[in-house]
This record gives C-alpha cells, sequence and structure tokens, in this order.
C-alpha cells in the first residue's frame, strides 16, 4: 500500500518529517518498507506558457517555441513532443535545471536552432509511465490554465510529496485505506482524525425512480447501495486528484473512474460506476453466474463464469463480476451523462473464486478478499457522490436505493489488566491502558482493571483477548517490555538417540572424505522412480500445480538428484568428487493419496574420478566398488551393526550389474552399492562413479547391543593361513562365512588377505588366502584345540565348496 | 718395566686413536688389554721384583690398564656417534616437499547453521521435534488457526498434492503434532528444524524449497518477557555478544501478540551499512506469543496455560553470517562452494 504523506497530513496533524513518522509506524506494527521521495533530485523545473509554437526548419518532428518562463522572460526552447501547441500552461527544466538521474540541462542548439531548457512530460520528471494519464503518454504535460508562469511545477504535480510503502499483513486490511492510515498514525501521534465532508445537495429526482436493487442470497452479498448521478460531464479530474491517484500508484483516467478510484484509496471502499443509459433496463440484480455464462469486461476481453462467481445483472445479462471488473457494455465512456454509482458489501470468498479463476487481481478485488469495512460503504458512496457532483457538476438524486443491511452491530471484547500484563511481563496500569484505548478510538467501560472494549468496525481482526494485549502492548512500546528468563523445572533437554545417530552418521561420512550436499526434494517425473530398491509397487507423488516439469515429483532415491551435483560440478571441471547427503525421500503405496505417503531418512552417496591421490609419490587411485563398501563397512562399525549386515550381489535398475551389492541388515535389504550402470554414465558424461543408497530410518531403528567390556587377551592367540583353490565365480563372503561358523568359539578373527586369479591357476580357478586367529582369553590353546577346529574348518570347505588347500 | 709400561700405554692409545671402526678398535682391544696382551705379559714379570716394587709397578699398570680402556671406551662411543650420524644422514628427506592428503568433507554449510542453533537451545534444555515434510492441511494450516479460505493462507503458496495433503509450508505443523502428544500437559520445550516448500520460482532471494527452525516453549506463566530473554541469548550466541536486538509488532495467524526481531547490524554496529539497508536493523526472525486458539486446538487449556513459539530461516542466517549472495548456491552444490565450509 502506497500512501502519499501529503494527502495523510490532509485528515491527521503531523509535524514530523515523513522518515521520522515511518520509523514511528514501523515501531507500532506496520512495517514501512520504504519512503521514497516523489521529488528524485530535480530542480529548475517552472511553470511555462507556450506563447508561440512553429515547425522547425529543419527536422520534421520538432517544434520551435516560445515560452513565457516568468517574470516576463521569454526562452526558445525546442521540443519533440507531439502534443505541444500554442496556449498550453508546460512544465519547463531551465538551462541549469536538474532532472531524475542527475540530468542536467544546458542551453543547446538543436538541428540549428538554440534551446533554452526543455519542456518535460511526466516521465521525464519521474512518474512511473504507466501511470501518466493515457493523452500525456506520449507527448508532454499539459498543466492547468491557473498555472502561474516561473513559479514551482512540482508543487503542481505534487512532486514534492514523499510516499510511504506500507508492508501490510494480512490482519491490517484496515490501513489499505488513507483514513485507516490516518486512525492508525493518531494513535500512535496522540491527535484525532478528521474525516472528509461528505455533505451532498441532492436534486429534486428520487434515485428510487430511476433503479431497483435486488440481492439473491445475502450471505454472498450482504449489502448493496446504487445511487443515481445525473448530467456529469466526463473530461479530466482536477490535478490535485491526478497527483494522488499517480502517487499512490492509479493512473488518472477521466473524473468519474477517478472519484471512484480515489475515494478507494481514501475509504477502502471499492465502488463502481456504471453509465446509466447503457445499463440495458432499470434493474440490478446480484446473482450467482450460471456455468459457462459469459461477460465482456472492461478490458475487452471475454470471460467465461462459473456458478462460484457473482455477478451484477441487469435482471438479465451480467453487466459486472462483483468485486472484481466491471463489464464493458456498461463502461463510463466520453459521453455519459448519467452515472449509477454501485456500493456494495461483498463476501470474501465470492470475490477470491472469481478473481483467482479469472485470473484478475484489482485494488478492489483484493480489498473485498482482506475484507473491508462493513460499516462504511453508505459514507464512501455518500464521498463519491459528493465529489462527482463537485468536480463533475452531476446532479446527484435523493436517497440510496439499498437491498441488505447497510450497518452491522458491533461488538465488544473484555480484557483483564492484570492477565495482559502476565502475557506481556509489563506492569502497565489500568489508566495507562485506557489511555491506550483512547488514542486507538475504541469505546470501552473499565472497573478494577476489567476492560469491555467496543472493537470499531474498522478492525475486525480483533476478536479475542489476546487482540487486544497485543495493540494495548504495540502502543505501549514493545521497545519497554523488560528481558526476563524462562522459571520452568529444570528438565534435560537434548538429542535422541536417533538424531545422535544420525549426527554421527555425517561426522563418520564427512570423516570418511565426503562432502554433505543438500539438493531439492521435487524432481521429474521419469526420475522419481530411479534406483528404486522396493519390492513393493510404488506410485510417484506429483504436486498438483508445478512450478515446472524439473521440480513436479517427490523423490523416491537421493540419488538422481547427487547425479545431478555431478553433473553441475563436472560442467565447471570439477571431475574428481565425493559428496553424500541426508534426506527424506517418500514411498507412496497408495493408488489414490489418502494418508501420508511414508517418508524415510536416506543417507546416499557418490563418489566418481580419483579419490586417493599423493602425487609426487605416485598415487593416483580412481574409486572403485571397494572404495565404497570400504566406507560403508566402517559405518556400519560405528553403528555397531557390522555383525548383521551381509553385502549380495544383486541388479538394481541403472546400476552396472556385475558391480552392485545389495546391502542387508538380518538379510533384509536396507540399501545397495556399486557402480553406475555404464550407460547412464555415458548419459550423464561422468568418469566411472560409484554410489550408495541406505534407508538410514531402518537402520537406525534396530535396537543395537550395550558395549560390555571384552577381557583383554592375556593368553597367545595362535595364527593359521590358509590359501584354498575354489571355483572363479565363487564370492569370498561365502567362504569366510563358512570359516566362520566352522571354527566355533575359538576362532576370533577370518581375514582374507590375498586374491590371486593368474595364469598359474588352473582354468576357472583362484586361489584365495585366508589367516585365521584362534585364542581363548581364558587360558593357553593346546596344539590338539587348534588342530582339531582348523580341521574342521578345510573339511566343511571342501565339503561345501570343493576347496582344495593350494599346494 | 715401568717405562715398558709407559710406552705400551702410549702405544695403545696411538692405535686406538687411528682406529677407523668398531673392528679395528676391537683388535686394539684384544691386543693390549687381552689374557695373552702384553700388559699381561708385564704383570708376569712381577716376581723378580723387589717387595717394595712389586705394589707400585702394580698400582702403576691398573692405572695403565684403565686409561687405556678410558680411551677405548671414549673412541667406542665416538665410533658409534659417527655411526648413527651417518646413517641418519643417509636417512634424510625433504621435509618440504607436501604430506599425503587426509581425505575430509564438511557440513554443508546450512546443515551448520541449523546444528549451532541446535547446540544452543539444546544447552537451554530443548529437545528437537520432528514431522513429515508431506503433511495434512490440518496439520499444516488449521491446527495453526488458518482455517481454509483465511486469507493469510495466501502468505504462502502452496505445492499441494491432493485437497489435504501437501508440502508443508512451515516447520509449525510439528509444533501442533507435539503440542498433541502432550495432551494439555505442559511444559513443551522444543525446536523443530526441516525443510518446508512454497511455490516460488526459484531466484536469488528465492527458493521453492529452503529451511526453517522454529521454537516453541507451552509452560504455566510463559511471558512475552521471557521471549526476549531467549531470543537475546540467541543473537548474541549467533551475532556476536555486543547485537541488541529489538522486537516489532507483526502478524502470524499462529501467534497473538506477534512480532518480529531485529538485531542491531553486526557489520555497522547500527549506522547503517548495505547489509542493514542503512537502517541499523536487521530482520531476523518472527515470534510470537501462542495463539490461544492453537493452544485449545491442540488439547492445552489456554487459561492456564501459555507459551511462546518463534522461527527463522537458515538461509538467511547463512547468508549473513557468510555474506552468501545468492540463495541458489545453497542448492546447486558447487564443490567449490561446499568445501568453502570447512571450519563451519
Amino acid at each position: 500500500m502506497l500512501i502519499s504523506y501529503n494527502w495523510l497530513k490532509e485528515y491527521v496533524n503531523i509535524e514530523i518529517s515523513p522518515s521520522e513518522l515511518a520509523d514511528k509506524i514501523t515501531k507500532s506494527g506496520i512495517e514501512v518498507e520504504m519512503v521514497e521521495s516523489l521529488n528524485k533530485g530535480i530542480s529548475g523545473v517552472v511553470v511555462g506558457y507556450v506563447e508561440e509554437c512553429i515547425q522547425h526548419p529543419n527536422a520534421d518532428k520538432l517544434r520551435v517555441c516560445k515560452v513565457d518562463v516568468g517574470q516576463g522572460e521569454v526562452s526558445q526552447i525546442v521540443c519533440g513532443a507531439p502534443n505541444v501547441a500554442q496556449g498550453q500552461k508546460v512544465a519547463v527544466a531551465v538551462p541549469g535545471a536538474v532532472l531524475p538521474g542527475n540530468f542536467k540541462i544546458k542551453k543547446a542548439k538543436l538541428r540549428g536552432e538554440e534551446s533554452h531548457g526543455m519542456i518535460c512530460s511526466l516521465t521525464e520528471l519521474g512518474v512511473d509511465t504507466k501511470l501518466v494519464p493515457k493523452e500525456y503518454a506520449t507527448g508532454i504535460f499539459v498543466m492547468p490554465s491557473d498555472a502561474e508562469p516561473g513559479s514551482d511545477a512540482l508543487e503542481y504535480l505534487n512532486l514534492n510529496d514523499h510516499v510511504l510503502e506500507l508492508g501490510l499483513t494480512p490482519n491490517r486490511a484496515d490501513c489499505l485505506n488513507v483514513i485507516g492510515v490516518a486512525n492508525e498514525v493518531a494513535a500512535i501521534l496522540k491527535q484525532e482524525v478528521k474525516l472528509p465532508n461528505t455533505s451532498i445537495n441532492t436534486s429534486e429526482e428520487k434515485a428510487e425512480d430511476f433503479i431497483s436493487v435486488q440481492i439473491e442470497s445475502l450471505e454472498d452479498n450482504p449489502y448493496y447501495g446504487a445511487m443515481i448521478i445525473r448530467d456529469v460531464k466526463i473530461g479530466p479530474s482536477p490535478l490535485w486528484m491526478q497527483n494522488r491517484l499517480m502517487a499512490s500508484g492509479i493512473r488518472p483516467i477521466n473524473n468519474i473512474v477517478d472519484i471512484t478510484n480515489y475515494v478507494l484509496l481514501e475509504y477502502g471502499q471499492p465502488l463502481h460506476a456504471f453509465d446509466y443509459n447503457r445499463l440495458g433496463s432499470k434493474e440490478i440484480v446480484i446473482r450467482r453466474a450460471t456455468e459457462g455464462e459469459h461477460i465482456q469486461t472492461l478490458d475487452d476481453q471475454d470471460r467465461k463464469l462459473k456458478d462460484t462467481h457473482l455477478v451484477i445483472t441487469n435482471g438479465k445479462d451480467p453487466i459486472a463480476v462483483a468485486g472484481v471488473m466491471g463489464g464493458a457494455t456498461s463502461e463510463v465512456q466520453s459521453d455519459t451523462t448519467n452515472v449509477l454509482l454501485e456500493a456494495a458489501y461483498f463476501a470474501s470468498g465470492r470475490v477470491r473464486a472469481a478473481s483467482k479463476d479469472l485470473g484478475l487481481r484489482s485494488e478492489a478485488s483484493s480489498r473485498y478478499e482482506k475484507g473491508i469495512d462493513r460499516n462504511r460503504v453508505y459514507a464512501a458512496a455518500m464521498r463519491a457522490a459528493s465529489l462527482m457532483a463537485e468536480l463533475a457538476g452531476g446532479k446527484v438524486a435523493e436517497g440510496i436505493v439499498e437491498a441488505g443491511k447497510r450497518e452491522v452491530n458491533t461488538y465488544s471484547v473484555k480484557m483483564d489488566v492484570s492477565r495482559m500484563n502476565n502475557l506481556l511481563g509489563t506492569e502497565i496500569t489500568s489508566e495507562q491502558t485506557a489511555s491506550i484505548f483512547k488514542r486507538l478510538g475504541f469505546g470501552y467501560k473499565e472497573s478494577n482493571g476489567q476492560f469491555e472494549v467496543n472493537v470499531p468496525s474498522r478492525r475486525p481482526d480483533i476478536t479475542i483477548e489476546a487482540d487486544l494485549i497485543e495493540e494495548v502492548g504495540r502502543i505501549y512500546g514493545y521497545d519497554r517490555i523488560p528481558t526476563t528468563y524462562l522459571l520452568s523445572e529444570a528438565r534435560p533437554g537434548g538429542l535422541t538417540k536417533n538424531q545422535a545417530q544420525r549426527r554421527n552418521i555425517r561426522t563418520y561420512l564427512e570423516g570418511a572424505g565426503l562432502y554433505q550436499a543438500v539438493t531439492y526434494a521435487l524432481t521429474t517425473p521419469a526420475k522419481s522412480t530411479h534406483f528404486s530398491f522396493s519390492d513393493e509397487k510404488v506410485y510417484p507423488i506429483s504436486v498438483a500445480h508445478p512450478m515446472s516439469e524439473e521440480r513436479s515429483t517427490l523423490r523416491m532415491s537421493l540419488l538422481p538428484q547427487l547425479l545431478e551435483v555431478l553433473q553441475y560440478n563436472r560442467n565447471r571441471s570439477m571431475e574428481d568428487l565425493a559428496i553424500y547427503e541426508m534426506g527424506s525421500v517418500f514411498i507412496n503405496r497408495q493408488e489414490v493419496l489418502k494418508d501420508l505417503p511414508e517418508e524415510y531418512v536416506f543417507v546416499s552417496g557418490a563418489v566418481t574420478g580419483v579419490f586417493n591421490e599423493h602425487l609426487w609419490q605416485g598415487e593416483r587411485k580412481t574409486v572403485d566398488f571397494y572404495v565404497l563398501k570400504g566406507i560403508l563397512e566402517g559405518l556400519m562399525g560405528e553403528l555397531n551393526l557390522s555383525e548383521r549386515i551381509t553385502y549380495e550381489a544383486g541388479e538394481i535398475e541403472n546400476m552396472h550389474p556385475g558391480r552392485t551389492a545389495i546391502v542387508k541388515l538380518d538379510g533384509i535389504s536396507v540399501g545397495f552399492v556399486g557402480q553406475l550402470h555404464p550407460a547412464l554414465q555415458k548419459d550423464l558424461d561422468v568418469k566411472d562413479t560409484y554410489v550408495f543408497e541406505l534407508n538410514a530410518t531402518s537402520l537406525l531403528e534396530k535396537e543395537t547391543d550395550q558395549i560390555i567390556y571384552q577381557t583383554l587377551p592375556r593368553y597367545p592367540s595362535i595364527t593359521r593361513d590358509i590359501a584354498l583353490v575354489v571355483d572363479q565365480e565363487l564370492p569370498a563372503g561365502d567362504l569366510t562365512t563358512v570359516i566362520q561358523a566352522a571354527g566355533g568359539a575359538l576362532l576370533k578373527e577370518v581375514n582374507l588377505f590375498d586374491l590371486y586369479e593368474g595364469d598359474k591357476m588352473e582354468a576357472g580357478k583362484k586361489s584365495l588366502a585366508f589367516s585365521l586367529k584362534y585364542f581363548d582369553p581364558e587360558r593357553t590353546l593346546t596344539d590338539e584345540e587348534v588342530v582339531t577346529a582348523h580341521d574342521r574348518v578345510l573339511k566343511s570347505l571342501e565339503e561345501r565348496f570343493g576347496a582344495q588347500l593350494r599346494k | 718395566m715401568k717405562d715398558r709400561l709407559e710406552a705400551l700405554k702410549v702405544e695403545a692409545i696411538g692405535q686406538i686413536k687411528e682406529a677407523q671402526d668398531l673392528k679395528d678398535l676391537q683388535a686394539v682391544k684384544v691386543a693390549y688389554l687381552g689374557k695373552k696382551g702384553p700388559i699381561t705379559e708385564v704383570l708376569k714379570g712381577m716376581g723378580k721384583l723387589s717387595a717394595e716394587e712389586r705394589p707400585v709397578i702394580g698400582a702403576y699398570a691398573n692405572e695403565v690398564r684403565d686409561s687405556i680402556q678410558q680411551e677405548l671406551d671414549k673412541k667406542q662411543s665416538a665410533l658409534e656417534d659417527a655411526a648413527i650420524a651417518e646413517k641418519l644422514s643417509k636417512e634424510t628427506i625433504d621435509v618440504s616437499l607436501p604430506g599425503r592428503p587426509v581425505k575430509k568433507g564438511n557440513p554443508h554449510p546450512l546443515t551448520a547453521v541449523v546444528t549451532e542453533i541446535e547446540d544452543l537451545f539444546l544447552s537451554m534444555g530443548f529437545t528437537i521435534a520432528e514431522g513429515p515434510e508431506v503433511e495434512t492441511d490440518y496439520y499444516n494450516f488449521e491446527a495453526l488457526n488458518l482455517p481454509k479460505g483465511h486469507p493469510a493462507r495466501d502468505m504462502q503458496d502452496s505445492f499441494f498434492i491432493t485437497e489435504d495433503i501437501l508440502l508443508r509450508t512451515q516447520t509449525s505443523p510439528v509444533q501442533a503434532r507435539t503440542m498433541e502428544k502432550h495432551e494439555g500437559e505442559g511444559p513443551v520445550k522444543i525446536i523443530s528444524p526441516g525443510k518446508v516448500y512454497r511455490r516460488d520460482n526459484d531466484d536469488a532471494t528465492h527458493s521453492h524449497q529452503f529451511m526453517q527452525i522454529e521454537g516453541l516453549v507451552v509452560d504455566q506463566n510463559v511471558r512475552l518477557s521471557d521471549l526476549k530473554g531467549v531470543l537475546e541469548t540467541f543473537a548474541k550466541k549467533m551475532f556476536g555478544e555486543d547485537r541488541k536486538i529489538r522486537l516489532r509488532p507483526s502478524f502470524f495467524p499462529f501467534t497473538e501478540p506477534s512480532v518480529e526481531m531485529d538485531i542491531s547490524c553486526f557489520k555497522c554496529s547500527g549506522k547503517g551499512c548495505s547489509i542493514c539497508k542503512q537502517t541499523g536493523w536487521i530482520e531476523i526472525l518472527g515470534a510470537g506469543m501462542v495463539h490461544p486458539n492453537v493452544l485449545e486446538m491442540a488439547g492445552f487449556d489456554s487459561k492456564k496455560y501459555t507459551g511462546f513459539a518463534f522461527g527463522m530461516g537458515p538461509e538467511r542466517i547463512a547468508m549473513l553470517k557468510y555474506g552468501i549472495d545468492d540463495i541458489r548456491h545453497f542448492y546447486a552444490n558447487d564443490i567449490r562452494f561446499l568445501k568453502q565450509f570447512k571450519n563451519a
């Protein structure tokens, strides 16, 4: 909301500067986002009178003017505006003047003709082009004939004003108008509000003889008032009104339309002026549109309506979409003489529906949506009618033709001073409270600190005690509220075990060399299903109105986004990367989403290119499967899950079929690790890339064993190394499992230390060497015990896999 | 005899000095001090001496023996030192060569900021509450005093999935869920960090996905002045001990009264600069006293219990703290960006 400082001063006495005022308003509740000076550094612009205007001898598009710039001084000025003409009062930047952007005006010669200054358009004076009245949009601005040559043009154009831009929260729709802001400022500055004059000398005619009003549903439209103003003369509105409209961001059109907009800004009441003669009937009927009904709106667009929209009709056809936009057929035009002025209260839901569906947001619709002052509709109608009489020569017919209730009763809200002080932590007295309510213009009754406050209809946001407490608190001043510390029971805070474990996972992975990434949860529908390792049927979850296809569907895996990160970096020539992410994925097993989808915290990583590098020592090792598996093994150790995790060869969409392992916890899949499918690597234009994905939620929900101290071995251990010849396809992990099972309680460690698949082996065979460590913490082992256990191992290996000791 | 001993001593010491290594030295030792050595020989002839001479010569012979032994020891340790020195000199390396890099990643700057804030509130006895990112309309809006059709819903254009399910637009639904779990019994003292989503076009200052961290305290006799105390502690810890805070009235549907908190600018200390847009103050967070409707809906008696809540954006805080100029950096994950937060 843009508020003109000069306009505001008309209703409330302000003796401080615009920026001081802005500071006070901000501190007491409405954020002033900006104070803009309309004079954007302009000086030396005066009113000039064009005494003579002739064609430039050497240029078709230029005119040479003789301009009286005051005190009898007549300057020759060359002007390129198409609308410059003899007899006009214009704004002249004389030599030495400065225009916005520090543009200095000097004497110049244009195509051989001397020019002592410049005749200005409003745009050249810093007014936004889209606010300049249409007739002056491409030329100079013509000022009223009573402007005095030589006087300050900025005064006439109100360009010495300041505009306050208010950032209004939804509860303060009462400040969407100048009088509302005046009330607020009056409370802050302890001043009174002066309201404009709305008295009218009505004509002999009666409005009810011209029009009837009928509302079909009072729920949609609680009140509708129509006034008739006859014999208006359409023309430009006075300059002061145009200036205020422009300062508030509205383009002047003509006097009638300008008046409706002016009162909209002044009272916050949307108004609409119909050309009475073009209504097509003598009745107004407000009803729901029928589904598919059409109307041509003011902007000449054909609009198709729905039955949730409310329309103003002439008894037959729609002539306006209620609260949103008028129709083209009944638009006020230059030949309009009789006006029907609409002042109504439409339900915000109806206006919102139409404004949203039609994509039309106007000053009017946004006010209806946020809620207007129910009891100010009539006053605003009177104000507009009086201005139409005064500024457009109209004759106001007596009376307002109404349907619905003109005003509603206000209500009161109770407030207890001691409860207020308890909530704020203050010691505000009843007297102080009473004086604040007075400043706010709230009526009240008080006894023993119990207030009963009559809430004015302009403040529908105040409905409960806490609202009143806030009003008192903010006018009292939040800077006067003391700082205290919570007086609560000392209960322990801290992380849950799950939260602590998630932090551990992050710290571990960072310690292992991976950088944490944070990516978007929304991806494309296609990518959302990539890398899924769920056995059940899952359904992607797409948002109803995505901003783009790229960000439309919730992820079921973190990997597609991590791969995007690799690509992003690859495109910037960073090819060696190790990253991980911890974040939620969303799994939906319902064909139609009725209940919330399942959410799991996943932790996933992607490593590509060189992982270990120490160049001058000749080490430059690119990532391989075992780098990632090693990281996961370490992680499982951190989580105390090593014993329960297995890695089984498996296939996952988009993964290398021969280089992927499914990670299982107690035999149930919790993730996978492996190389990206080479085809995908090629698509992404990345080097060999290894990834892992783990369902951290599943990993962390398992109970893990309490740590119990194991006695340190006091007796020597016995180590036996064995080299086995087995079939090449046999996974080493299977051998380890069998060795561990067969070795019994004495076998404490099994380590694979050699793998040989070279040409010294028989075809289809490989050799694997293990080191087996036997010990008993309680005593020294005898040779026989070890031999028995070890033989058991060898026998099992032979039975299960035909494994032979390598000779 | 004495002369003979004296001569042997000189001869032996001369050979000791000339010894090049431990082997030479051992040979000298055997040659002079051995059982068949010349000193032993000399001593064998002691029988021929008079009773007066015998102890004198005997003592002198021992003296010679000791001197030789001393010289041997001296030389031995000198030779050993030289051997070690030579060995070490051969082992010399170029210490200026670069060391073997240790692989180490680091947290994302948003995580760093969130963790710092979490730790601060954990130390004040808060716990961390979490909730789903896909939420129901009820918890995201209605339980927070935002019924359907409420104009304040416009403040947050939401990603709806169905009419009743959406991507949460704020972390406040976690507050509603937590309060509900407490079944009307205080105290509640939580912070809830997490990702939230709004229909915004991504640009330098907007992101359709971002993070929030909210706090909630519900108990008997919780006051706005207590909120001020907690926020002041937070501001000083995050932005420096000499920060001042300022509360401005504001509006949120789930709090009443509502405030916004500014801190005095940490760059210019309030004089006015580009960071604080010449105002001397930087807007950090929104807060307020929990709206009675929100308390009641979650099962708390609003006559008995009061509470405060606050919420802030880790992106904004990280941008201020580290001088980051574009919110998209957080989600592009350029490794050169990520690596800058080693010590964050």
